[in-house]
């Protein structure tokens, strides 16, 4: 791979976080760029090496197949409980939960709202295509109004499951978390922005400052019936004015 | 030797602390010792009580279902155990606080007003001390004096270690009252 | 000789973990163990550790595998409810290899049950409560002192074999205060290449229990297992038996209905009954080698549990002609009685 030519240097190249290795993720899936996003932020602030990520059941949980870092599975919805271990052991690692919307918001609800609240010292990112992917479709706790998904055939009916929740804005409740943002990978420019917001919540993280929180929406094409253009096109009409996007808070003392 | 005690009374009266400090005694005599308080839903509602068994030999079922000797400070726990003391055992209850007499007259039966000897040596919180001293008074084959004495100094909380003065001249003056 | 202290089960435990190294304990609430998430939470800042009260008893053994692969000793403890709930960790711990100590003070049940000493989660603790092709080591302790040994042994174990130990205690054995010498420390050290430290100089490390592809990687991973679990068995199975050697009545029982067990055979024995006591310290390996030993003149064993009758399967798969195999249990917090183990033995003899 590192062919030198001289005269020439890399102005691109695969960030070192990342393993060259094709994914077991469908085309269109935002899984693949956030990964990316996330090796990037690694190797520009330089703690690669001291980084581990946390990957709890979903379609993500084969990230640590994917980062050239190490890698810690836990158990449905008990990311932020193995990250809480993680962390206290090893207060300098850098540590990662990467949950999905069924991860965070159904069966680890207690334990995400608690390290929240705890302000432990480590850097959720939160996935939220709006549908269990990995499963095969069914409705997440996140799952739009009238979405038809493998156990809402009829939609999702709010009087009998309850509206769609809203992460940020729950979390927003708690007083220990540092960061909360809420950001989109449907084009470009908002990828750009997410980008910025999982190094914002890298950096507190480096600098001891606390618990960050950041929301991506993300497409799941498959499970979604669509394209990957009309799956981000979706995000945009359909969740975006549900889930509105920006920062809800960034502490910085 | 084998004793099964059952101390009880109201929480405060420090029937728990007064276990323990019987089995650290004994058990620096070499005598095989084990304590167990009741706890948790039991304890709600004021009563106290602890389970102790001093012996020769090795302890099996720490609890004590047939007290061979009672120590009882308030009148709800003489309800509760004097039926269960087995037959020739001992009863001491204290009697500043208890206004009825026990009815059992196939067990020994002391009166001890384990209050009013506290308060007169300057002390409204020694009542278990005068116990106590009583206790090896009539069986001293379970701890000496000396042995109680110097279990204060572990069994007592740092907090509270400067009225141990008061609570050896009670369990003294327990120990030689008729 | 250390000095002997008078000290609570729960705290002997506690102190033992520390003294084996423990610095982090991760646990919620639930009579009657709660003297150990009170002792861990006064002493673990006094030597530098950390003391942390989790959201749930799910939280709390997800935070010891957090811990765990991050290659801290780390503890937690609970009673039986809880136990029920820590099924889930315990599955993914032996998965991903992690070593543990997990403590169940068993309380009365099934469900709610009730807060005084029982012996029913033998079935979960020796069998696994969770999914899976998997097995823990579970250490049985009898007295105050054991509670502490066998706890600095459990950190060894787990370390060694890189596996959950489990110590089933009772909540008569949790609440009980006798003379303790504490234990020593035993200074062995276990390299943990595998802990996730950050990859720096060397290949990233990866926890997981997932096996997906190819097909047999998972049968693989199984059949390694298994292969320390047979280690295990034929190293680490303990025992203790007392006057086993002419007894012609055998009693067999571990934790506190062992302790009954034994008053029961010294009086039994004054009265001229050869009895014998024969008592796990392991229930799982299970001693059934040792077992077999012991009740070779038996006429009768007599299995007493506190619980309708759980260890008995062991005690019947272990030895010869099991149909001399008898049962005793009281349940639901109930104690055995040393007069009815007496008049049983001797009902025996007539």
């Amino acid at each position: 791979m590192e062919t030198k030519t001289k005269n020439y240097k890399y102005v691109y190249n695969r960030p070192e976080s990342l393993v060259d290795k094709q994914t077991h993720y469908c085309p269109g899936c935002g899984h693949g760029i956030v990964h990316k996003l996330l090796a990037e932020i690694l190797d520009e602030f330089g703690v690669r090496e001291r980084a581990i990520v946390v990957a709890p059941v979903g379609c993500s949980v084969l990230i640590y197949d994917y980062m050239n870092i190490d890698g810690c599975e836990s158990a449905h919805g008990r990311a932020p409980a193995v990250a809480t271990g993680l962390k206290r052991v090893n207060p300098d690692s850098i540590v990662i939960s990467y949950q999905g919307d069924g991860d965070l918001l159904a069966i680890g609800t207690a334990e995400t709202i608690h390290a929240a609240n705890r302000g432990e010292n480590f850097t959720t990112i939160f996935i939220n295509n709006a549908i269990y992917g990995m499963t095969g479709g069914q409705m997440a706790p996140t799952t739009m109004v009238g979405q038809i998904t493998a156990t809402t055939p009829y939609g999702r009916d709010p009087m009998d499951v309850g509206f769609p929740i809203r992460g940020c804005e729950l979390i927003n409740s708690l007083e220990r978390p540092v960061f909360i943002e809420r950001c989109s990978i449907h084009d470009f420019k908002n990828t750009l922005k997410t980008k910025k917001a999982i190094k914002k919540g890298i950096k507190n993280q480096i600098e001891g400052k606390g618990y960050s929180f950041i929301e991506i929406l993300s497409t799941c094409p498959t499970n979604w019936g669509m394209k990957p253009q009309a799956a981000a096109d979706w995000v945009k009409d359909a969740m975006v004015p549900y889930y509105p996007l920006g920062n809800f808070r960034d502490r910085q003392e | 030797m084998r004793e099964e005690i059952i101390i009880a009374g109201f929480g405060g009266q420090g029937v728990i602390m007064a276990g323990k400090l019987l089995c650290i005694a004994a058990m620096n005599e070499g005598k095989f010792v084990s304590h167990i308080p009741s706890y948790g839903a039991e304890m709600r509602g004021g009563t106290a009580n602890c389970s102790v068994v001093i012996s020769d030999v090795e302890i099996g079922s720490p609890t004590v279902p047939k007290p061979s000797i009672a120590i009882i400070m308030n009148t709800p726990s003489l309800t509760k155990f004097e039926s269960k003391i087995k037959p020739g055992g001992l009863l001491i209850y204290n009697s500043s606080l208890i206004d009825r007499k026990p009815e059992r007259t196939d067990i020994t039966v002391v009166d001890l007003k384990a209050n009013d000897i506290s308060e007169a040596e300057g002390s409204d919180r020694a009542a278990n001390m005068a116990a106590i001293g009583k206790l090896i008074a009539l069986k001293p084959e379970i701890a000496s004096m000396d042995a109680v004495v110097t279990a204060l100094d572990v069994a007592i909380s740092a907090r509270n270690r400067k009225y141990n003065d008061i609570n050896i001249k009670v369990l003294k003056a327990a120990n030689s009252s008729k | 000789m250390g000095k002997q202290i008078l000290m609570k089960g729960n705290e002997a435990l506690g102190e033992a973990a520390i003294i084996a190294g423990c610095r982090f304990y991760f646990g919620y609430p639930i009579t009657p163990q709660n003297e150990i998430p009170a002792y861990m939470s006064r002493r673990l800042p006094e030597v530098g550790g950390t003391f942390l009260q989790a959201e749930s008893e799910i939280a709390a053994v997800n935070m010891v595998f957090g811990a765990s692969a991050a290659g801290a000793r780390v503890m937690t403890s609970t009673s039986s409810p809880g136990m029920s709930l820590k099924q889930e960790g315990l599955s993914y711990l032996a998965g991903a290899k992690l070593p543990c100590v997990v403590v169940n003070i068993m309380r009365g049940g099934p469900g709610l049950g009730n807060i005084a000493g029982a012996q029913g989660d033998y079935f979960q603790a020796t069998r696994g409560g969770g999914n899976g092709d998997y097995r823990h080591i579970v250490l049985t302790p009898a007295s105050v002192q054991e509670m502490a040994e066998l706890t600095v042994l459990a950190f060894d174990l787990a370390d060694e074999y890189r596996i959950t130990v489990l110590i089933l205690g009772d909540g008569y054995l949790g609440q009980i205060s006798e003379a303790l010498t504490l234990p020593e420390p035993t200074g062995k050290v276990f390299e943990k290449p595998w802990a996730l430290t950050g990859a720096k100089g060397r290949e990233p490390n990866k926890i997981a229990s997932l096996k997906l592809v190819p097909d047999h990687v998972l049968e693989e991973m199984n059949l390694s297992l298994e292969r320390t679990y047979n280690e295990i068995s034929s190293r680490e199975c303990r025992s203790e038996s007392y006057l086993t050697e002419d007894a012609e009545y055998l009693l067999v029982a571990y934790g506190t209905s062992s302790r009954i067990c034994r008053a029961a055979v010294n009086e039994l024995r004054e009265e001229g009954v050869k009895a014998g006591l024969f008592r796990l310290i392991t229930a799982w390996p299970f001693p059934a080698a040792a077992l077999k030993r012991a009740s070779l003149k038996a006429k009768k064993i007599l299995t007493v549990e506190m619980s309708l009758g759980q260890m008995i399967e062991d005690v019947r798969l272990s030895v010869d002609n099991p149909e001399r195999v008898d049962f005793y249990g009281r349940s639901g917090g109930m104690l055995p009685e040393t007069e009815e183990i007496k008049r049983r033995i001797k009902a025996y003899g007539n």
